[in-house]
Protein backbone atom coordinates (compact mmCIF):
# COMPACT_ATOMS: atom_id res chain seq x y z
CA UNK A 1 0.00 0.00 0.00
CA UNK A 2 3.00 1.92 0.40
CA UNK A 3 3.66 3.99 -3.31
CA UNK A 4 6.60 5.77 -2.39
CA UNK A 5 9.17 2.90 -1.89
CA UNK A 6 12.60 3.33 -2.69
CA UNK A 7 12.65 2.90 -6.63
CA UNK A 8 15.25 1.75 -8.27
CA UNK A 9 14.76 3.03 -11.58
CA UNK A 10 15.85 1.65 -14.98
CA UNK A 11 18.34 3.46 -16.84
CA UNK A 12 16.38 4.84 -20.60
CA UNK A 13 17.16 1.15 -21.59
CA UNK A 14 13.78 0.95 -23.87
CA UNK A 15 12.01 3.74 -24.45
CA UNK A 16 8.64 3.02 -26.41
CA UNK A 17 7.83 6.28 -28.29
CA UNK A 18 5.74 5.40 -31.14
CA UNK A 19 3.45 8.13 -31.13
CA UNK A 20 3.72 10.99 -33.47
CA UNK A 21 5.88 13.96 -32.15
CA UNK A 22 3.27 16.39 -32.24
CA UNK A 23 1.45 14.18 -29.63
CA UNK A 24 4.60 13.70 -27.82
CA UNK A 25 5.66 17.07 -27.51
CA UNK A 26 1.99 17.94 -26.69
CA UNK A 27 2.27 15.36 -23.51
CA UNK A 28 5.34 16.12 -22.38
CA UNK A 29 4.24 20.18 -21.89
CA UNK A 30 1.16 19.04 -19.96
CA UNK A 31 3.43 17.27 -17.72
CA UNK A 32 5.81 20.24 -16.97
CA UNK A 33 2.23 22.55 -17.12
CA UNK A 34 1.42 20.47 -14.51
CA UNK A 35 4.26 20.28 -12.18
CA UNK A 36 5.18 24.13 -13.04
CA UNK A 37 1.70 25.30 -11.61
CA UNK A 38 1.74 23.00 -9.09
CA UNK A 39 5.05 23.18 -7.68
CA UNK A 40 7.06 24.91 -9.26
CA UNK A 41 5.67 28.25 -9.13
CA UNK A 42 4.45 27.99 -5.84
CA UNK A 43 8.08 26.96 -4.38
CA UNK A 44 9.21 29.99 -6.28
CA UNK A 45 6.45 32.14 -4.58
CA UNK A 46 7.56 30.90 -1.07
CA UNK A 47 11.15 32.45 -1.46
CA UNK A 48 9.56 35.61 -2.98
CA UNK A 49 7.27 36.30 0.44
CA UNK A 50 9.98 35.46 2.54
CA UNK A 51 12.20 37.51 1.09
CA UNK A 52 10.11 40.36 0.15
CA UNK A 53 11.81 43.03 2.36
CA UNK A 54 15.36 41.69 1.60
CA UNK A 55 17.94 39.51 3.60
CA UNK A 56 17.76 41.90 6.66
CA UNK A 57 13.97 41.48 6.56
CA UNK A 58 14.35 37.78 6.46
CA UNK A 59 16.40 37.64 9.53
CA UNK A 60 14.68 39.62 11.69
CA UNK A 61 10.71 37.96 10.84
CA UNK A 62 12.66 34.19 11.33
CA UNK A 63 15.43 34.87 14.84
CA UNK A 64 13.97 38.69 16.40
CA UNK A 65 10.78 36.92 17.07
CA UNK A 66 11.00 34.81 20.28
CA UNK A 67 8.17 32.59 19.66
CA UNK A 68 9.46 31.68 16.08
CA UNK A 69 12.30 31.22 17.88
CA UNK A 70 11.35 28.56 19.82
CA UNK A 71 9.18 26.64 17.52
CA UNK A 72 12.08 25.85 15.35
CA UNK A 73 13.81 24.68 18.68
CA UNK A 74 10.83 22.61 19.43
CA UNK A 75 10.51 21.03 16.04
CA UNK A 76 14.26 20.35 15.62
CA UNK A 77 13.57 18.43 19.13
CA UNK A 78 9.84 16.48 18.51
CA UNK A 79 10.89 15.24 15.25
CA UNK A 80 14.34 12.93 15.65
CA UNK A 81 12.75 11.91 19.06
CA UNK A 82 9.70 10.87 16.65
CA UNK A 83 12.18 9.10 14.07
CA UNK A 84 14.25 7.57 16.32
CA UNK A 85 11.19 5.65 17.95
CA UNK A 86 9.71 5.05 14.84
CA UNK A 87 13.54 3.62 13.24
CA UNK A 88 14.00 1.42 16.50
CA UNK A 89 10.10 0.23 16.05
CA UNK A 90 10.50 -0.33 12.30
CA UNK A 91 13.40 -2.18 12.98
CA UNK A 92 11.65 -4.86 15.45
CA UNK A 93 8.39 -4.97 13.00
CA UNK A 94 10.38 -6.21 10.01
CA UNK A 95 12.14 -8.44 11.84
CA UNK A 96 9.82 -10.11 13.20
CA UNK A 97 7.11 -9.75 10.13
CA UNK A 98 9.63 -11.07 7.71
CA UNK A 99 11.85 -13.30 10.04
CA UNK A 100 9.35 -15.43 11.17
CA UNK A 101 6.21 -17.18 10.22
CA UNK A 102 3.51 -17.17 13.23
CA UNK A 103 -0.16 -16.82 13.43
CA UNK A 104 -1.46 -13.08 13.18
CA UNK A 105 1.21 -12.11 10.68
CA UNK A 106 -0.63 -10.93 8.18
CA UNK A 107 -2.79 -8.74 10.60
CA UNK A 108 0.09 -7.17 12.35
CA UNK A 109 0.97 -6.00 8.77
CA UNK A 110 -2.65 -4.37 8.17
CA UNK A 111 -2.25 -2.83 12.00
CA UNK A 112 1.14 -1.24 10.64
CA UNK A 113 -1.13 0.55 7.62
CA UNK A 114 -3.58 2.24 10.03
CA UNK A 115 -1.99 5.02 10.28
CA UNK A 116 -2.63 5.93 7.42
CA UNK A 117 -6.62 5.70 7.30
CA UNK A 118 -6.60 7.73 9.95
CA UNK A 119 -7.26 11.63 10.34
CA UNK A 120 -4.41 13.11 11.83
CA UNK A 121 -6.92 15.49 13.99
CA UNK A 122 -8.47 12.35 15.08
CA UNK A 123 -5.48 10.91 16.45
CA UNK A 124 -4.76 14.01 18.45
CA UNK A 125 -8.11 13.75 19.47
CA UNK A 126 -7.55 10.15 20.92
CA UNK A 127 -4.55 11.41 22.61
CA UNK A 128 -6.85 13.96 24.35
CA UNK A 129 -9.05 11.22 25.53
CA UNK A 130 -6.76 9.24 26.67
CA UNK A 131 -4.10 12.02 28.07
CA UNK A 132 -5.89 15.08 29.09
CA UNK A 133 -7.35 16.13 31.92
CA UNK A 134 -10.58 14.91 31.77
CA UNK A 135 -9.21 11.68 29.76
CA UNK A 136 -8.95 8.18 31.02
CA UNK A 137 -5.57 8.08 32.18
CA UNK A 138 -4.43 11.84 31.80
CA UNK A 139 -5.88 12.63 35.85
CA UNK A 140 -3.21 9.92 37.25
CA UNK A 141 -0.39 10.79 35.57
CA UNK A 142 -0.80 14.64 36.46
CA UNK A 143 -0.43 13.59 39.66
CA UNK A 144 2.75 11.71 39.10
CA UNK A 145 3.44 15.33 37.83
CA UNK A 146 3.51 14.31 34.21
CA UNK A 147 1.88 16.57 31.44
CA UNK A 148 1.32 15.16 27.99
CA UNK A 149 -1.51 17.12 26.53
CA UNK A 150 -0.65 20.83 26.34
CA UNK A 151 3.21 19.34 26.34
CA UNK A 152 6.21 18.01 24.39
CA UNK A 153 5.47 14.51 25.38
CA UNK A 154 2.28 14.57 24.18
CA UNK A 155 3.59 15.98 20.39
CA UNK A 156 5.81 13.25 20.09
CA UNK A 157 3.54 10.82 20.74
CA UNK A 158 1.07 12.26 18.06
CA UNK A 159 3.95 12.78 15.38
CA UNK A 160 5.40 9.19 16.61
CA UNK A 161 1.78 7.69 15.73
CA UNK A 162 1.35 9.74 12.74
CA UNK A 163 4.55 8.76 11.05
CA UNK A 164 4.86 5.16 12.30
CA UNK A 165 4.80 3.11 9.75
CA UNK A 166 7.68 4.68 7.50
CA UNK A 167 10.73 2.85 8.01
CA UNK A 168 8.86 -0.27 8.14
CA UNK A 169 6.91 -0.34 5.53
CA UNK A 170 10.52 0.44 4.01
CA UNK A 171 12.15 -2.46 5.62
CA UNK A 172 9.78 -5.14 4.73
CA UNK A 173 9.88 -5.37 1.19
CA UNK A 174 13.25 -4.66 1.23
CA UNK A 175 14.04 -7.41 3.84
CA UNK A 176 11.18 -10.33 2.31
CA UNK A 177 13.40 -9.78 -1.02
CA UNK A 178 16.77 -10.30 0.75
CA UNK A 179 15.43 -13.38 2.24
CA UNK A 180 17.16 -14.68 5.43
CA UNK A 181 19.67 -17.55 4.16
CA UNK A 182 23.12 -15.30 5.00
CA UNK A 183 21.91 -14.46 8.55
CA UNK A 184 21.00 -18.27 9.26
CA UNK A 185 24.58 -19.23 7.71
CA UNK A 186 25.92 -16.89 10.33
CA UNK A 187 23.83 -17.83 13.13
CA UNK A 188 24.88 -21.80 12.35
CA UNK A 189 28.74 -20.42 12.17
CA UNK A 190 28.05 -19.10 15.45
CA UNK A 191 27.93 -15.43 15.36
CA UNK A 192 25.62 -13.98 18.49
CA UNK A 193 22.42 -11.95 17.60
CA UNK A 194 24.59 -8.75 18.19
CA UNK A 195 27.38 -9.45 15.66
CA UNK A 196 24.41 -10.71 13.82
CA UNK A 197 22.52 -7.19 13.63
CA UNK A 198 25.61 -5.33 13.23
CA UNK A 199 27.29 -7.39 10.79
CA UNK A 200 25.01 -8.72 8.35
CA UNK A 201 21.72 -7.45 8.91
CA UNK A 202 22.44 -3.78 8.92
CA UNK A 203 25.14 -3.63 6.34
CA UNK A 204 22.14 -5.22 4.10
CA UNK A 205 19.44 -3.08 4.74
CA UNK A 206 21.10 0.17 5.89
CA UNK A 207 20.46 1.94 2.61
CA UNK A 208 16.79 1.24 3.16
CA UNK A 209 16.83 2.11 6.89
CA UNK A 210 18.29 5.77 5.56
CA UNK A 211 15.72 6.18 2.96
CA UNK A 212 13.03 5.03 5.48
CA UNK A 213 14.56 7.46 7.82
CA UNK A 214 14.73 10.35 5.30
CA UNK A 215 10.71 10.20 4.58
CA UNK A 216 9.66 9.66 8.03
CA UNK A 217 11.55 12.72 8.88
CA UNK A 218 9.69 14.92 7.01
CA UNK A 219 6.74 13.60 7.01
CA UNK A 220 7.50 14.78 11.26
CA UNK A 221 8.55 17.69 10.60
CA UNK A 222 5.87 18.71 8.77
CA UNK A 223 2.93 17.16 10.82
CA UNK A 224 -0.04 19.66 11.64
CA UNK A 225 -3.64 17.78 12.43
CA UNK A 226 -2.58 15.47 14.85
CA UNK A 227 0.15 18.21 17.12
CA UNK A 228 -2.84 20.75 16.38
CA UNK A 229 -5.09 19.03 18.41
CA UNK A 230 -2.79 18.00 21.18
CA UNK A 231 -0.58 21.08 21.57
CA UNK A 232 -3.37 23.47 22.55
CA UNK A 233 -1.51 25.46 20.21
CA UNK A 234 0.65 27.70 22.60
CA UNK A 235 2.90 30.28 21.03
CA UNK A 236 5.89 30.20 22.95
CA UNK A 237 5.24 26.86 24.25
CA UNK A 238 4.03 24.46 22.33
CA UNK A 239 4.15 25.88 18.58
CA UNK A 240 6.10 23.63 16.51
CA UNK A 241 7.13 25.53 13.03
CA UNK A 242 3.68 24.23 11.13
CA UNK A 243 1.94 25.50 13.72
CA UNK A 244 3.82 28.94 13.91
CA UNK A 245 3.17 29.61 10.28
CA UNK A 246 -0.49 29.15 10.86
CA UNK A 247 -0.40 31.39 13.91
CA UNK A 248 1.29 34.34 12.16
CA UNK A 249 -0.92 33.85 9.39
CA UNK A 250 -4.14 34.14 11.54
CA UNK A 251 -2.07 37.49 13.26
CA UNK A 252 -1.78 38.73 9.33
CA UNK A 253 1.85 38.63 9.95
CA UNK A 254 2.45 37.29 6.41
CA UNK A 255 6.19 38.25 6.11
CA UNK A 256 7.01 36.21 9.29
CA UNK A 257 4.83 33.27 8.56
CA UNK A 258 6.65 32.96 4.95
CA UNK A 259 9.68 33.48 6.36
CA UNK A 260 9.20 30.30 9.00
CA UNK A 261 7.28 28.50 5.49
CA UNK A 262 10.86 28.87 3.55
CA UNK A 263 12.73 27.12 5.89
CA UNK A 264 10.41 23.60 6.05
CA UNK A 265 10.58 24.38 2.26
CA UNK A 266 14.06 24.23 2.20
CA UNK A 267 14.10 21.17 5.11
CA UNK A 268 11.68 19.49 1.86
CA UNK A 269 14.17 20.30 -0.56
CA UNK A 270 16.94 18.97 1.50
CA UNK A 271 14.66 15.74 1.86
CA UNK A 272 14.59 15.52 -1.97
CA UNK A 273 17.70 15.71 -3.17
CA UNK A 274 19.09 12.99 0.10
CA UNK A 275 16.41 10.62 -1.44
CA UNK A 276 17.46 11.39 -5.39
CA UNK A 277 21.42 10.67 -4.31
CA UNK A 278 20.67 7.96 -2.76
CA UNK A 279 18.55 6.67 -5.49
CA UNK A 280 21.39 7.59 -8.14
CA UNK A 281 24.21 5.76 -5.25
CA UNK A 282 21.94 2.48 -5.66
CA UNK A 283 21.33 2.52 -8.65
CA UNK A 284 25.04 2.74 -9.70
CA UNK A 285 25.67 -0.02 -7.16
CA UNK A 286 23.51 -2.57 -8.73
CA UNK A 287 24.78 -1.23 -12.21
CA UNK A 288 28.26 -2.41 -10.65
CA UNK A 289 26.92 -5.67 -9.21
CA UNK A 290 25.46 -6.90 -12.46
CA UNK A 291 28.50 -6.26 -14.05
CA UNK A 292 31.04 -8.57 -11.68
CA UNK B 1 4.88 -26.28 15.56
CA UNK B 2 3.88 -23.15 13.45
CA UNK B 3 7.69 -21.92 13.41
CA UNK B 4 9.19 -23.41 10.33
CA UNK B 5 12.47 -25.26 11.04
CA UNK B 6 14.41 -22.63 9.45
CA UNK B 7 13.33 -19.74 11.21
CA UNK B 8 13.56 -21.02 14.37
CA UNK B 9 17.41 -21.08 13.95
CA UNK B 10 17.57 -16.73 13.96
CA UNK B 11 17.24 -15.10 17.38
CA UNK B 12 15.46 -12.58 18.82
CA UNK B 13 11.70 -13.35 17.83
CA UNK B 14 10.50 -13.08 21.31
CA UNK B 15 12.07 -9.60 22.01
CA UNK B 16 11.09 -8.37 18.72
CA UNK B 17 7.42 -9.24 18.86
CA UNK B 18 6.84 -8.59 22.11
CA UNK B 19 7.81 -5.10 21.41
CA UNK B 20 6.50 -4.76 18.11
CA UNK B 21 3.29 -5.79 19.95
CA UNK B 22 3.84 -3.16 23.03
CA UNK B 23 4.18 -0.56 20.98
CA UNK B 24 1.21 -1.13 18.76
CA UNK B 25 -0.72 -1.82 21.60
CA UNK B 26 0.11 1.56 23.91
CA UNK B 27 -0.06 3.48 20.46
CA UNK B 28 -2.77 2.44 17.99
CA UNK B 29 -4.83 0.21 20.07
CA UNK B 30 -5.66 1.90 23.29
CA UNK B 31 -6.35 4.97 21.98
CA UNK B 32 -8.73 3.34 19.56
CA UNK B 33 -10.30 1.46 22.56
CA UNK B 34 -10.33 4.76 24.27
CA UNK B 35 -12.34 6.49 21.11
CA UNK B 36 -15.16 3.63 21.17
CA UNK B 37 -15.06 3.98 25.13
CA UNK B 38 -15.96 7.64 25.00
CA UNK B 39 -18.64 6.86 22.15
CA UNK B 40 -20.13 4.30 24.37
CA UNK B 41 -20.62 6.96 27.01
CA UNK B 42 -23.36 8.47 24.62
CA UNK B 43 -27.19 7.26 24.23
CA UNK B 44 -28.05 6.48 20.16
CA UNK B 45 -29.76 9.37 20.71
CA UNK B 46 -27.14 11.72 21.72
CA UNK B 47 -24.48 10.03 19.18
CA UNK B 48 -27.08 10.82 16.53
CA UNK B 49 -28.06 14.01 17.83
CA UNK B 50 -23.90 14.58 17.29
CA UNK B 51 -23.12 12.87 14.35
CA UNK B 52 -26.41 13.45 12.13
CA UNK B 53 -26.45 17.40 12.44
CA UNK B 54 -27.24 19.61 9.28
CA UNK B 55 -24.02 20.82 9.89
CA UNK B 56 -22.55 17.75 10.43
CA UNK B 57 -23.88 16.27 7.51
CA UNK B 58 -22.99 19.00 5.15
CA UNK B 59 -18.97 18.40 6.22
CA UNK B 60 -19.55 14.81 5.13
CA UNK B 61 -20.38 15.79 2.22
CA UNK B 62 -17.70 17.94 1.21
CA UNK B 63 -14.96 16.30 2.86
CA UNK B 64 -15.68 12.59 0.73
CA UNK B 65 -17.16 15.68 -2.41
CA UNK B 66 -13.78 17.16 -2.47
CA UNK B 67 -11.68 14.05 -1.20
CA UNK B 68 -13.60 12.38 -4.64
CA UNK B 69 -12.96 15.03 -6.92
CA UNK B 70 -9.74 15.44 -6.20
CA UNK B 71 -8.51 11.98 -6.24
CA UNK B 72 -9.94 11.58 -9.66
CA UNK B 73 -8.05 14.29 -10.58
CA UNK B 74 -4.99 12.93 -9.60
CA UNK B 75 -5.50 9.66 -11.26
CA UNK B 76 -5.23 12.11 -14.30
CA UNK B 77 -2.78 14.07 -13.98
CA UNK B 78 -1.00 10.77 -12.18
CA UNK B 79 -1.66 8.86 -15.17
CA UNK B 80 0.08 11.58 -17.61
CA UNK B 81 2.76 11.93 -15.62
CA UNK B 82 3.64 8.07 -15.19
CA UNK B 83 3.35 7.75 -18.36
CA UNK B 84 5.45 10.82 -20.02
CA UNK B 85 8.67 10.15 -17.26
CA UNK B 86 8.24 6.04 -18.27
CA UNK B 87 7.99 6.10 -21.99
CA UNK B 88 9.72 9.50 -23.12
CA UNK B 89 13.65 10.95 -22.68
CA UNK B 90 13.80 14.59 -22.47
CA UNK B 91 15.53 17.27 -21.14
CA UNK B 92 14.56 17.90 -17.24
CA UNK B 93 12.90 14.43 -16.74
CA UNK B 94 14.94 12.97 -13.67
CA UNK B 95 14.41 17.12 -11.95
CA UNK B 96 10.75 16.35 -13.24
CA UNK B 97 11.17 12.76 -11.46
CA UNK B 98 12.49 14.52 -8.03
CA UNK B 99 10.02 16.96 -8.18
CA UNK B 100 6.64 14.61 -8.21
CA UNK B 101 7.56 13.55 -4.67
CA UNK B 102 7.65 17.42 -3.13
CA UNK B 103 3.99 17.27 -1.87
CA UNK B 104 4.93 14.19 0.34
CA UNK B 105 8.28 15.90 1.66
CA UNK B 106 6.70 19.51 2.09
CA UNK B 107 4.56 20.33 5.13
CA UNK B 108 0.82 21.04 4.30
CA UNK B 109 0.62 23.75 6.13
CA UNK B 110 3.37 25.03 3.61
CA UNK B 111 1.30 24.24 0.81
CA UNK B 112 -2.13 25.67 2.44
CA UNK B 113 -0.68 28.54 2.98
CA UNK B 114 0.98 29.07 -0.56
CA UNK B 115 -2.29 27.88 -2.86
CA UNK B 116 -4.22 30.03 -0.44
CA UNK B 117 -1.85 34.07 -0.99
CA UNK B 118 -1.70 32.78 -4.99
CA UNK B 119 -5.54 32.59 -5.57
CA UNK B 120 -6.50 35.27 -4.05
CA UNK B 121 -8.00 38.16 -5.89
CA UNK B 122 -5.15 39.88 -6.25
CA UNK B 123 -2.73 36.79 -6.32
CA UNK B 124 -0.55 35.21 -8.73
CA UNK B 125 -2.99 33.02 -10.09
CA UNK B 126 -5.83 34.87 -8.50
CA UNK B 127 -5.38 37.55 -10.92
CA UNK B 128 -6.46 35.88 -14.06
CA UNK B 129 -9.12 33.69 -12.40
CA UNK B 130 -10.80 35.61 -10.28
CA UNK B 131 -12.23 37.93 -13.37
CA UNK B 132 -13.07 34.55 -15.17
CA UNK B 133 -15.31 33.83 -11.94
CA UNK B 134 -13.13 31.18 -11.08
CA UNK B 135 -12.52 31.64 -7.03
CA UNK B 136 -9.99 29.63 -5.72
CA UNK B 137 -9.45 31.10 -2.00
CA UNK B 138 -12.64 30.52 0.51
CA UNK B 139 -13.80 28.10 -1.73
CA UNK B 140 -14.70 24.33 -2.22
CA UNK B 141 -12.56 24.64 -5.07
CA UNK B 142 -9.47 25.71 -3.54
CA UNK B 143 -10.04 22.57 -0.73
CA UNK B 144 -9.87 20.48 -4.26
CA UNK B 145 -6.57 22.10 -5.48
CA UNK B 146 -4.96 21.80 -2.11
CA UNK B 147 -6.11 18.20 -1.79
CA UNK B 148 -4.63 17.59 -5.99
CA UNK B 149 -1.39 19.09 -4.50
CA UNK B 150 -1.10 16.48 -1.25
CA UNK B 151 -2.47 13.37 -3.93
CA UNK B 152 -0.12 14.17 -6.43
CA UNK B 153 2.54 11.53 -5.46
CA UNK B 154 -0.05 9.16 -5.17
CA UNK B 155 -1.04 8.12 -8.41
CA UNK B 156 2.12 8.61 -10.07
CA UNK B 157 4.35 6.52 -8.18
CA UNK B 158 1.72 3.54 -7.69
CA UNK B 159 0.97 3.55 -11.56
CA UNK B 160 5.21 4.22 -12.40
CA UNK B 161 6.87 0.56 -11.93
CA UNK B 162 3.76 -1.12 -13.59
CA UNK B 163 4.07 0.94 -16.90
CA UNK B 164 7.95 0.44 -16.25
CA UNK B 165 7.24 -3.74 -15.89
CA UNK B 166 5.02 -3.71 -19.24
CA UNK B 167 7.99 -3.52 -21.35
CA UNK B 168 5.90 -2.23 -24.05
CA UNK B 169 6.01 -5.99 -25.61
CA UNK B 170 2.35 -7.06 -25.31
CA UNK B 171 1.30 -3.36 -27.10
CA UNK B 172 3.97 -3.68 -29.76
CA UNK B 173 1.78 -7.49 -29.99
CA UNK B 174 -1.25 -5.56 -30.08
CA UNK B 175 0.48 -3.11 -32.87
CA UNK B 176 1.24 -5.84 -35.06
CA UNK B 177 -2.03 -7.95 -35.22
CA UNK B 178 -4.03 -4.51 -36.32
CA UNK B 179 -4.64 -2.81 -33.19
CA UNK B 180 -4.69 0.55 -33.75
CA UNK B 181 -3.68 3.47 -30.32
CA UNK B 182 -6.80 3.92 -29.03
CA UNK B 183 -7.35 -0.07 -29.08
CA UNK B 184 -4.38 -0.94 -27.43
CA UNK B 185 -4.88 2.24 -25.18
CA UNK B 186 -8.38 0.91 -24.08
CA UNK B 187 -7.86 -2.97 -24.42
CA UNK B 188 -4.14 -3.42 -22.97
CA UNK B 189 -2.78 -0.42 -21.64
CA UNK B 190 -5.73 0.60 -19.36
CA UNK B 191 -6.57 -3.14 -17.86
CA UNK B 192 -2.98 -3.97 -16.88
CA UNK B 193 -2.73 -0.43 -15.05
CA UNK B 194 -6.40 -0.24 -13.52
CA UNK B 195 -5.41 -2.16 -10.20
CA UNK B 196 -2.61 0.52 -9.97
CA UNK B 197 -4.60 2.94 -10.47
CA UNK B 198 -7.15 1.88 -7.97
CA UNK B 199 -4.67 1.99 -5.18
CA UNK B 200 -3.49 5.41 -6.23
CA UNK B 201 -7.03 6.61 -5.97
CA UNK B 202 -7.60 5.19 -2.45
CA UNK B 203 -4.80 6.48 -1.25
CA UNK B 204 -5.17 9.73 -2.93
CA UNK B 205 -9.18 9.86 -1.52
CA UNK B 206 -8.03 8.46 2.24
CA UNK B 207 -5.69 11.28 2.81
CA UNK B 208 -7.44 14.34 1.62
CA UNK B 209 -10.51 12.96 3.64
CA UNK B 210 -8.20 13.50 6.56
CA UNK B 211 -6.33 16.23 5.87
CA UNK B 212 -6.63 19.17 7.88
CA UNK B 213 -3.25 21.33 7.74
CA UNK B 214 -3.42 22.48 4.06
CA UNK B 215 -7.54 23.05 3.91
CA UNK B 216 -7.75 25.26 6.80
CA UNK B 217 -5.78 28.04 5.27
CA UNK B 218 -7.82 28.05 1.93
CA UNK B 219 -11.38 27.31 2.93
CA UNK B 220 -12.09 30.04 5.02
CA UNK B 221 -13.82 27.18 7.67
CA UNK B 222 -17.48 28.25 6.45
CA UNK B 223 -20.50 26.85 7.93
CA UNK B 224 -22.52 24.73 5.44
CA UNK B 225 -20.40 25.88 2.53
CA UNK B 226 -16.44 24.83 3.57
CA UNK B 227 -16.23 23.17 6.39
CA UNK B 228 -14.81 20.11 6.59
CA UNK B 229 -15.18 17.08 8.80
CA UNK B 230 -11.76 17.44 10.50
CA UNK B 231 -12.63 21.29 11.62
CA UNK B 232 -15.43 20.43 13.00
CA UNK B 233 -14.07 17.91 14.94
CA UNK B 234 -11.43 20.49 16.14
CA UNK B 235 -14.35 22.51 16.85
CA UNK B 236 -16.16 20.51 19.11
CA UNK B 237 -13.04 19.88 20.54
CA UNK B 238 -12.36 23.29 21.66
CA UNK B 239 -15.68 23.50 23.33
CA UNK B 240 -14.86 20.42 25.53
CA UNK B 241 -17.48 18.47 23.79
CA UNK B 242 -15.40 15.40 23.84
CA UNK B 243 -18.13 12.72 23.44
CA UNK B 244 -19.69 14.54 20.00
CA UNK B 245 -16.11 15.26 18.70
CA UNK B 246 -15.29 11.53 19.13
CA UNK B 247 -18.83 10.15 17.83
CA UNK B 248 -18.10 12.63 15.10
CA UNK B 249 -14.25 11.20 14.71
CA UNK B 250 -15.92 7.30 14.89
CA UNK B 251 -17.69 8.01 11.97
CA UNK B 252 -15.38 9.54 9.56
CA UNK B 253 -13.13 6.81 10.47
CA UNK B 254 -15.54 4.40 9.26
CA UNK B 255 -16.08 6.49 6.12
CA UNK B 256 -12.79 5.80 5.48
CA UNK B 257 -11.65 2.38 6.26
CA UNK B 258 -15.16 1.38 4.17
CA UNK B 259 -14.05 3.38 1.65
CA UNK B 260 -11.05 1.89 1.42
CA UNK B 261 -12.09 -2.16 1.72
CA UNK B 262 -13.85 -1.22 -0.83
CA UNK B 263 -11.36 -0.30 -3.14
CA UNK B 264 -9.47 -2.81 -2.22
CA UNK B 265 -11.80 -5.08 -3.30
CA UNK B 266 -12.51 -3.72 -6.02
CA UNK B 267 -8.71 -3.80 -6.81
CA UNK B 268 -8.52 -7.44 -6.14
CA UNK B 269 -11.20 -7.95 -8.94
CA UNK B 270 -9.78 -6.27 -11.42
CA UNK B 271 -6.19 -7.76 -11.18
CA UNK B 272 -8.01 -11.23 -10.86
CA UNK B 273 -9.92 -9.95 -14.18
CA UNK B 274 -7.08 -8.49 -15.89
CA UNK B 275 -4.41 -11.58 -15.47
Amino acid sequence: MHPSSMRTKKSAGRMVADEPLWLRVLLISLAFAVIGFLILIPLAYVFKQAFANGWNGFVKNLWHDADTRHSIWLTMTVAPLAVLFNTIFGLAAAWTITRFKFPGRTLLTTLLDIPFAISPVVVGLMFVLLFGMQGYVGPTLREWGIKVIYSWPGLVLATTFVTLPFVARELIPLMESLGDEEEVAAVSLGANPWQLFWRITLPNIKWGLVYGIIQCNARAIGEFGAVYVVSGHIAGETDTMPLRVEKLFQEYNNPGSYAVASILTLMALATLLGKYVLEQYIARQMAADTEE
Amino acid sequence: MWLSKSHRVLPGFGLSLGYTMTILTLLLILPLVACLFKVATLTPAQFLGAVWTERARATYLLSFGASFVAALINVAIGLLLAWVLVRYNFWGRRFLDSMIDLPFALPTAVAGLVFSSLLVEKGWYGQFLVPLGIKGAYSRLGIVIVLVFVGLPFVVRTVQPVLESLEGDTEEAAAMLGANRWQTMWRILLPALRPSLMTGFALSFARGLGEYGSVIFISGNIQYKTEIAPVLIVERLEQFAYAEATAIAVVLMGMSLVSLALVNWLERRSRKYAS
